[in-house]
């Protein structure tokens, strides 16, 4: 076959407006959550466990989670993009990052859930 | 002053190497392109492109101790020697400093780099305030000289996809032109993760730009607009 | 073996302002046409035109083409054709709304109008004072003008043959102009393009001077191609100095920097074209200045430590008018003479800058020549437009933003023509038996010569003998042992030797093909002025040192057949209005 380059799959602001605002997500998360340590300190173990059981700890901790997982999938997508050439392959890898943050999202929501 | 060129002649040499040479200059050899022309004066085999020799033409770009620039305008008593000049980086090498440009040209020629204007042309001239006129300003300056497009590692991967920094630069020059009436299929054809979005606003073209012109704010304009029309 | 011919309906050689404009006359006539350039489109000398292009729109001011036409007659010293003259003055605002059309970027006016500044030799009310005239897009306008017509022919998908280099015009029995061979740079490639028309639009060869404003690329080509083909080349003895080129490095500082309200001072802090042209000062045209300037220097009152240059004062314009209108100037100034103008005044001199001779047209593009007592007979198949022809609009001294305006008038006017003559004549000649012999001669002699001088050398004399013997003042006794040395040089010239054999990117073959085209123009220069004996614009005689309408109100034609000399009547008769009859020419 002859080689065609072809571009034009028109998703790209989609990806780029997901990193900005999971990037802002994960900060305000970060902030929040620093914040809540501030006031549990000082923090053990039962302490850091008890913290999860309530849902304005839950809810939030799930929705950054979620968001760092699609923020890594941009990110992940943008490296295959540029150094996995063969498009098998690089469907492939991508195959497998999805199932994995797929995974990892059923896998926050049983820690979660399961405090 | 000494010099350590990039040499390759697909005629007679099987692979690159460098040659180092030393070279007389006169009191009035101000700029690299001087020298070189002194060095080719000595050995004429040494190719490279030239013209203007004042920095608007675009022709003498090349690899400048590590970084990208225009020889006619970087001054032989800024630089540390020996002067290691190679060809740009991530194109194609024909000869020597010369580098085979047709996949910039091609991705420079993707954006439609022309007024889109359907309307019948008044008698005159299309009326543009003095402020629509100022948002060209930093933008149609370019020369075409591909130091940004070939210092961006985006474009190092994707040339082919990536429009790069001096493409986008120009996209951005048509659709901030109050006269254009393509906006919306010039942003159509940018939305897509390879020829806009390759653009990790890592600014090395920023840094090389010989005309100090800033492409990465153009493209980050071109987002926000993209963003505007999709909210 | 033969060369490859390549077949279509048109060539245009030459790819700056006047190829590109003409090129998108014939490509959005749906021709087929290829477009061959040493460089890429946009690194054509178009791009370092900085002050603007003419046309009385009358802006910033009132103003109207029949003044810019006694401009430009006087400006030419009445050595210009008042019919192209005419034609040109007519057409510019056409032009230059069209080049707007197609997205030229030019500066605006409160109203959102094209800006306008004053210019050299550019005045109202028939030489009253300053006016307006010079459309610009900053201190950029050849720049944005050429990428605008280059976009434009993108999108009218013009056919461009980038890093092709053209030899030879290939003329059959009857004389016509059936094609051009040309080499393609990275492959070293020698083809035959077989057409029905061959537009040159070659550019200048201000490159025979040794201090110049040009580009390395500005070697004459075209005109040395049409001296070979036994075509008479015009006026070559009016070469213009830019009264202000970057002192050593020759970099142009545009005259808009006094259309701005720049100007010159001598060491003595003096502002010395006051004395020179009371009306107008700083705003002469551009042969008057440079005399001035030259006379200050002469008579040791320029500046700097051998008191070797003039300078130009623009830090009264304030910064904020320098970054707004003048913003390349500054940044040349800082590269180039390490002064910062907006708080000091550049280092200038006088640097060769423009040739207004060139191959011998009509306003219409066409090549003409005297043949059987016709002084216009048309060369069939071939047209020239641009600083390479010889219309001839800039007669003895171009004024400031007419030389962009020519591009695009001319560039039209001769694609229209093509377009016509493609019409009536819509099959191509036959190629004559012996095509592209005299091409492949030259690259074989070139190709085995041996114990041969070096390109350079021979180049830097013949550019040393232009600078002394052919200056802003020229000196009977210079002239005569000039035209000596050059026809010396000219016979070194003829065999030079490259160490590079190589076929790819050759820059040395390249250098050597474009010494044999300089060569032709210097000898047609010193040649031509050492015969006119008269003071006339650019070209100033000491010993002759006034006008000679009676005997020198004529066309030079210089032919390299034996040097030998022709003459033609200038054009006194303008298309509509009455002629402007000569006058003594005072600023």
């Amino acid at each position: 076959m002859v080689k065609r380059i072809v571009v034009g799959a028109h998703y790209g602001l989609r990806g780029w407006v997901v990193q900005r605002v999971t990037a802002v997500m994960i900060a305000v998360y970060t902030l929040f959550l620093l914040a809540v340590i501030a006031a549990q300190l000082p923090l053990d173990y039962l302490r850091w466990r008890g913290l999860f059981t309530h849902t304005w700890m839950r809810v939030p901790t799930f929705v950054a989670l979620v968001a760092l997982y699609l923020h890594a999938w941009v990110g992940m997508r943008d490296i295959l993009m540029d150094y996995v050439k063969p498009t098998t392959l690089r469907l492939s890898l991508m195959v497998i990052v999805i199932v994995a943050l797929v995974a990892y999202t059923v896998w926050t929501v049983q820690i979660l859930w399961s405090l | 002053m000494r010099l350590s060129i990039y040499r390759y002649d697909p005629d007679k040499d099987a692979k690159p190497y460098m040659q180092d040479m030393e070279v007389a200059l006169e009191p009035t050899d101000q700029m690299l392109l001087d020298a070189l022309v002194r060095a080719k004066a000595v050995d004429d085999s040494i190719a490279f492109r030239r013209s203007c020799r004042e920095g608007v033409c675009g022709s003498d770009a090349m690899n400048i101790n590590g970084k990208n620039g225009l020889a006619c305008i970087t001054k032989i008593a800024e630089l540390k020697e020996p002067v290691v000049l190679k060809p740009l980086p991530g194109l194609p090498v024909i000869r020597d400093l010369i580098v085979d440009m047709t996949q910039f040209f091609k991705q420079y020629h993707s954006i439609k780099p022309y007024l889109i204007n359907d309307t019948p042309p008044p008698e005159g001239e299309r009326v543009q305030s003095p402020e629509e006129r100022e948002e060209l300003n930093g933008l149609y300056e370019c020369i075409l000289c591909a130091c940004c497009s070939t210092s961006c590692p985006s474009f190092w991967w994707n040339p082919d996809k990536f429009v790069g920094p001096a493409g986008l630069l120009q996209a951005y020059r048509f659709i901030a032109d109050s006269r254009d009436q393509a906006t919306n299929e010039r942003l159509d054809d940018l939305n897509d993760p390879y020829r806009l979005f390759r653009c990790h606003s890592i600014m090395n073209c920023v840094d090389v730009c010989p005309k100090g012109l800033n492409p990465t704010r153009a493209i980050g304009k071109i987002k926000e607009i993209m963003l505007k029309r999709a909210v | 073996m033969a060369l490859a011919v390549r077949k279509f309906d048109a060539v245009i050689v030459g790819a700056g302002g006047s190829g590109m404009r003409a090129a998108l006359q014939l490509a959005e006539a749906e021709l087929k046409v290829a477009v061959l350039s040493k460089v890429f489109p946009t690194r054509s000398h178009t791009v370092a035109a900085q002050g603007g292009v003419a046309a009385s729109l009358g802006n910033n001011g009132e103003d109207n083409w029949h003044w810019h036409m006694f401009d430009t007659v006087k400006g030419s010293d009445y050595l210009g054709d008042q019919d192209a003259i005419e034609f040109m003055c007519r057409k510019a605002n056409e032009v230059v709304y069209e080049l707007e059309h197609y997205g030229m970027p030019f500066d605006r006016t409160p109203e959102g109008r094209i800006y306008q500044r004053p210019f050299g030799g550019q005045t109202r009310n028939y030489g009253e004072g300053p006016v307006a005239r010079s459309c610009a897009a900053a201190d950029r306008t050849g720049h944005a003008m050429l990428h605008a017509l280059y976009q434009r022919n993108v999108r009218a998908r013009a056919h461009f043959f980038v890093e092709w280099m053209a030899l030879d015009l290939v003329r059959d029995a009857e004389g016509d102009v059936v094609g051009v061979t040309a080499m393609e740079m990275e492959t070293g490639e020698v083809v035959i393009f077989h057409a029905k028309a061959v537009l040159f639009a070659t550019g200048g060869a201000g490159r025979i001077y040794s201090a110049s404003t040009n580009a390395f690329i500005n070697t004459g080509d075209g005109l040395g191609m049409t001296a070979r083909a036994g075509i008479p080349l015009e006026d070559m003895e009016f070469w213009q100095f830019h009264p202000t080129g970057v002192a050593g490095a020759g970099v142009l500082i545009t005259e808009g920097v006094r259309g701005e309200g720049g100007y010159l001072l001598n060491k003595n802090g003096e502002r010395f074209m006051e004395r020179y042209a009371p009306t107008v000062k700083d705003l002469a045209s551009r042969d008057v200045v440079a005399r001035a300037m030259a006379t200050e220097i002469k008579e040791g009152r320029g500046a700097g430590k051998d008191g070797e240059y003039i300078l130009l004062k623009l830090d009264h314009l304030g910064a904020e008018v320098i970054n707004k209108r003048l913003p390349g100037i500054r940044e040349i100034a800082l590269t180039f003479a390490n002064v910062d103008c907006a708080k000091e005044p550049i280092p200038v001199v006088p640097t060769v800058h423009y040739q207004m001779g060139g191959i011998p047209t009509n306003y219409h593009g066409q090549v003409v020549v005297p043949k059987n007592g016709d002084p216009e007979t048309v060369v069939r198949g071939f047209y020239a437009a641009g600083e390479c022809a010889c219309v001839s609009v800039h007669g003895a001294n171009r004024l400031g933003t007419n030389s962009l305006l020519d591009l695009l008038v001319f560039g039209k006017s001769a694609g229209e023509q093509v377009i016509r003559d493609l019409k009536s004549e819509p099959m191509h000649k036959d190629l004559p038996r012996d095509a592209g012999e005299a091409t492949r001669a030259r690259l074989a002699r070139l190709d085995g010569q041996s114990n041969g001088e070096s390109v350079p050398s021979v180049a830097a004399d013949m550019r040393r003998t232009l600078q002394l013997h052919c200056g802003v003042f020229r000196f009977p006794d210079l002239l005569v042992e000039g035209v000596a040395k050059i026809k010396d040089i000219a016979a070194r010239a003829a065999r030079t030797e490259i160490k590079d054999k190589s076929k790819v990117f050759n820059t040395a073959r390249v250098e050597a093909l474009e010494l044999d085209n300089l060569i032709e123009v210097a000898r047609a220069t010193l040649v031509s002025a050492e015969a006119r004996k008269e003071s006339r614009g650019a070209h100033d005689r000491s010993d002759y040192p006034k006008r000679d309408d009676e005997a020198w109100m004529r066309h030079t034609l210089w032919y390299k057949e034996g040097d030998r000399l022709d003459y033609r009547p200038v054009k006194l008769k303008p298309l509509t209005v009455a002629a402007f009859e000569p006058k003594a020419r005072v600023y």
